[in-house]
C-alpha cells in the first residue's frame, strides 16, 4: 500500500488545523464579543463554506491563485513560482474551506462563558488579554478541542476543493480522498477499500478521543461539548 | 499590614448619575441618582427593578451613564463633561455579584490571588493566606467553588474582592439564600475587616431582614431615584412610597380619601375606598378630599373577640374573619371590614381566642401604626 497519499493528507490536515487555531481564536473572539452592527456580514462569510459546493469554492480559489489572479501574482512576486497545484495552495484553499468548522465551535463556547465572570475579571483589575487567557480560554477547552479536531478531520476528508485547486500530483497534491477516487476509476477496488478503511478507522478513533476528552473536561469545568449537531 | 491602615482621611464615594434605557414593551427605565457614600456600610434598599444593580454597574464602570460624575475622594472615575471614563479594571472598586461569579476552573486560593498579579510571589501568597484566614476559609484553599458550600463561597468571593485593597466595596445581595445566623457571622467578619480600613461599602438588598441585621445607614431607591436616606428607623418605619412600603413589610396597603384634618390633634381622618371604614392617621401633607394610601403592618393590628373599651387606640373596626392560615409560628388572618385587612397573630393567641372563619372580630389600630405613603 502506498503511503504517500495518506502522509500528505495528514501533513495537510496538521498545517491547516494549526493555522486555523491561530487565526480562529482572535476571529472567534471578535465575532463573539463585538457590538459592531455589520457583524452579521462577516458571520455569513465565515459560514459560507458550509453551504457552498466545494467545487464553487475551489473554482474561485483557483481563479484567484492562477497566474493572472491577485493571489497568484502576489505569490509569484515573493516566491518566484505560482500557487495553483502546489502544497501551499492546497493549504490556503483548505483553510478557507474548513474555516467555519474551527470558528463556529469557538464562538459557541466563548458565548456560553458567563458574562458575570468577565465582569468579575475586569473589576479585579484584569485587562482583555488576561481575561481571555485566564478565564475565557480555559473555560472554552471543549470548544478548542472540537475546533481542532473538526478542522483536522474535515481537511482529511475534503475532495472537491482539492481536486479543483491541487489537481493530482503524487506526493504534492494527491491526497488520500483523491487517491481513493482514482483507484475506483481504474476499477482497483481492493486498493480503494484498503485506503478507505484506513480513513474510516482514523476518523472513528479521532472522534472517539474527542468525545471522551470533552466529557472528562466538561465534567471538570461544568461545560458541555460543542458539536455541529448540538449547536443552537 | 499596609499603608491603608495609616491613612486618616478616607475618601467618600460621590455619585451623580443620569441614564435612560429603552425597554421592550414597557416605559423607558430612567436612573437619576445623586448620593454620597461615607466610609462604613451603607445599605441600598428598594424593591426589585428599582435600579440598584444598574447603579452599582455604573459605579464599577461596567455600565456607562449618559451623564454624570463619579468620584472617590479627589479622584474622578467618570465625568461626562470632561469626556472621562475610567475602565473598570483601573477603578480599584471591588464588586461582589449576587451570583458571586467565582471562577469555576480555579481553586479558592487561585480565585483570591487572581487580582494580585503585579505582586511578587511571596507577598502574594502571604496576602492570600491572611485574607483567607480573616474570613475563616483557609482550610478550603485547594478546593474548587463547586466543592464548597454556600456560605463559604460567599466568604471566598468577599476575600477575592477585598484582597486587592479596593477603595470602595460594592455588594449586590451577596448573602441571598443564607440563613440569618450565617449572614450575621459573615457580616461580623466584614465589619471586623473594615474597622481598620474604613472604606465606603455599598450593600444592596431588597429584604427588610438584612436591613435590620446590618442597620447603619439606609439609602432607599425606587424607580431609579433615591426616595429617602437615613437610619433604618427613619427610612423603613414610615416609608413614603408604595413599593418601598411593600418591600419593607407592610402587608396592608389601603387606598382612601381624606375626610377632614384635625390640626390641633395632629391627625386626620381617612375614609377607605368602597367601605364605611374610617381611620384616624397622623397628619400628612394633604387636604380634605385628597386621595391617599395608608400602610399598616399586619403585626401592628390587635384583634379582639368583643368590642374593646377604654383604649388609647383610636381606630376600632368591626369585621369578620374570612380565612386563617398557619405559617410556621405565625397565624395569618384575613379579616373583612368592608375592605380586607391582614392580621398576624401567634398560634397561642389564635387558640385562646378560639378564632375560626366567619367569627365576628374587632380590629384595633393605633393612629401611629398607620403610615401615609405615596404612589
Amino acid at each position: 500500500m502506498k503511503m504517500d497519499a495518506l502522509l500528505l493528507s495528514l501533513r495537510l490536515a496538521l498545517c491547516v488545523s494549526a493555522i486555523l487555531l491561530a487565526g480562529g481564536l482572535p476571529l472567534a473572539y471578535w465575532l463573539a464579543y463585538s457590538n459592531w452592527r455589520g457583524k452579521f456580514l462577516l458571520e455569513a462569510v465565515v459560514a459560507m463554506p458550509l453551504v457552498l459546493p466545494p467545487t464553487v469554492l475551489g473554482f474561485y480559489v483557483l481563479i484567484a491563485m492562477g497566474p493572472r489572479g491577485p493571489l497568484g501574482e502576489l505569490w509569484q512576486m515573493f516566491f518566484g513560482h505560482g500557487l495553483a497545484f502546489t502544497f501551499e495552495g492546497l493549504v490556503l484553499a483548505s483553510v478557507l474551506y474548513s474555516l467555519p468548522f474551527a470558528v463556529q465551535p469557538l464562538i459557541a463556547s466563548f458565548e456560553t462563558v458567563d458574562r458575570k465572570l468577565l465582569d468579575a475579571s475586569a473589576v479585579l483589575g484584569a485587562g482583555r488579554l488576561k481575561t481571555f487567557s485566564r478565564v475565557i480560554l480555559p473555560l472554552s477547552t471543549p470548544g478548542v478541542v472540537t475546533a481542532l479536531v473538526l478542522s483536522f478531520a474535515h481537511t482529511i476528508g475534503e475532495f472537491g476543493v482539492v481536486l479543483m485547486v491541487g489537481g493530482n500530483l503524487t506526493g504534492v497534491t494527491r491526497t488520500v480522498s483523491i487517491d481513493i477516487y482514482d483507484h475506483v476509476q481504474s476499477l482497483e477496488y481492493a486498493e480503494a477499500n484498503r485506503m478507505a478503511l484506513v480513513l474510516l478507522a482514523i476518523s472513528f478513533v479521532v472522534l472517539s478521543v474527542v468525545y471522551a476528552v470533552n466529557r472528562q473536561v466538561g465534567r471538570q469545568i461544568g461545560r458541555r461539548l460543542w458539536t455541529p449537531w448540538t449547536a443552537k | 499590614m499596609d499603608a491603608v491602615d495609616g491613612e486618616v482621611n478616607v475618601p467618600v464615594l460621590m455619585v451623580l448619575v443620569k441614564m435612560a434605557r429603552l425597554r421592550v414593551g414597557s416605559p423607558p427605565f430612567v436612573l437619576d441618582v445623586s448620593m454620597e457614600v461615607p466610609p462604613g456600610i451603607s445599605i441600598l434598599f428598594g424593591p426589585s427593578g428599582a435600579g440598584k444593580s444598574t447603579l452599582l454597574d455604573c459605579i464599577a464602570g461596567l455600565e456607562r451613564p449618559d451623564t454624570g460624575r463619579i468620584a472617590v475622594g479627589e479622584e474622578v472615575l467618570f465625568d461626562s463633561n470632561a469626556g472621562m471614563n475610567c475602565p473598570p479594571q483601573a477603578r480599584r472598586i471591588a464588586y461582589v455579584f449576587q451570583t458571586l461569579a467565582l471562577f469555576p476552573h480555579m481553586s479558592a486560593e487561585e480565585n483570591v490571588a487572581y487580582g494580585l498579579d503585579g505582586l511578587p510571589h511571596q507577598e502574594r501568597t502571604a496576602r492570600v493566606k491572611e485574607i483567607l484566614t480573616a474570613f475563616r476559609v483557609d482550610k478550603l484553599r485547594a478546593r474548587r467553588p463547586s466543592e464548597i458550600s454556600g456560605g463559604e463561597r460567599q466568604r471566598i468571593a468577599l476575600a477575592r474582592s477585598l484582597v486587592t485593597q479596593p477603595r470602595v466595596l460594592l455588594l449586590d445581595e451577596p448573602l441571598t439564600g443564607l440563613d440569618a445566623e450565617l449572614k450575621a457571622a459573615i457580616v461580623d467578619d466584614l465589619r471586623a475587616w473594615n474597622a481598620a480600613r474604613r472604606i465606603p461599602i455599598l450593600y444592596v438588598t431588597h429584604t427588610r431582614e438584612e436591613v435590620d441585621a446590618l442597620g447603619e445607614r439606609v439609602i432607599a431607591m425606587d424607580h431609579g431615584r433615591v426616595v429617602s436616606e437615613g437610619t433604618p428607623m427613619e427610612v423603613l418605619e414610615a416609608p413614603r412610597r408604595k413599593r418601598l412600603a411593600q418591600a419593607a413589610g407592610f402587608e396592608n396597603l389601603l387606598s382612601g380619601a381624606v375626610v377632614d384634618l384635625r390640626e390641633a390633634d395632629g391627625v386626620m381622618r381617612v375614609r377607605l375606598n368602597d367601605s364605611p371604614c374610617e381611620l384616624e392617621v397622623p397628619l400628612g401633607y394633604a387636604a380634605a378630599g385628597d386621595r391617599v394610601r395608608v400602610a399598616v403592618r399586619a403585626g401592628d393590628i390587635l384583634l379582639a373577640t368583643a368590642r374593646p373599651e377604654g383604649l388609647s387606640a383610636r381606630n376600632v373596626i368591626e369585621g369578620r374573619i374570612v380565612a386563617m392560615e398557619t405559617r410556621g409560628t405565625l397565624v395569618r388572618a384575613r379579616v373583612d371590614c368592608g375592605v380586607e385587612f391582614i392580621v398576624h397573630l401567634t398560634p397561642g393567641a389564635a387558640r385562646t381566642l378560639d378564632l375560626a372563619d366567619g367569627h365576628r372580630v374587632w380590629l384595633v389600630l393605633k393612629t401611629h401604626s398607620c403610615h401615609l405613603v405615596e404612589e
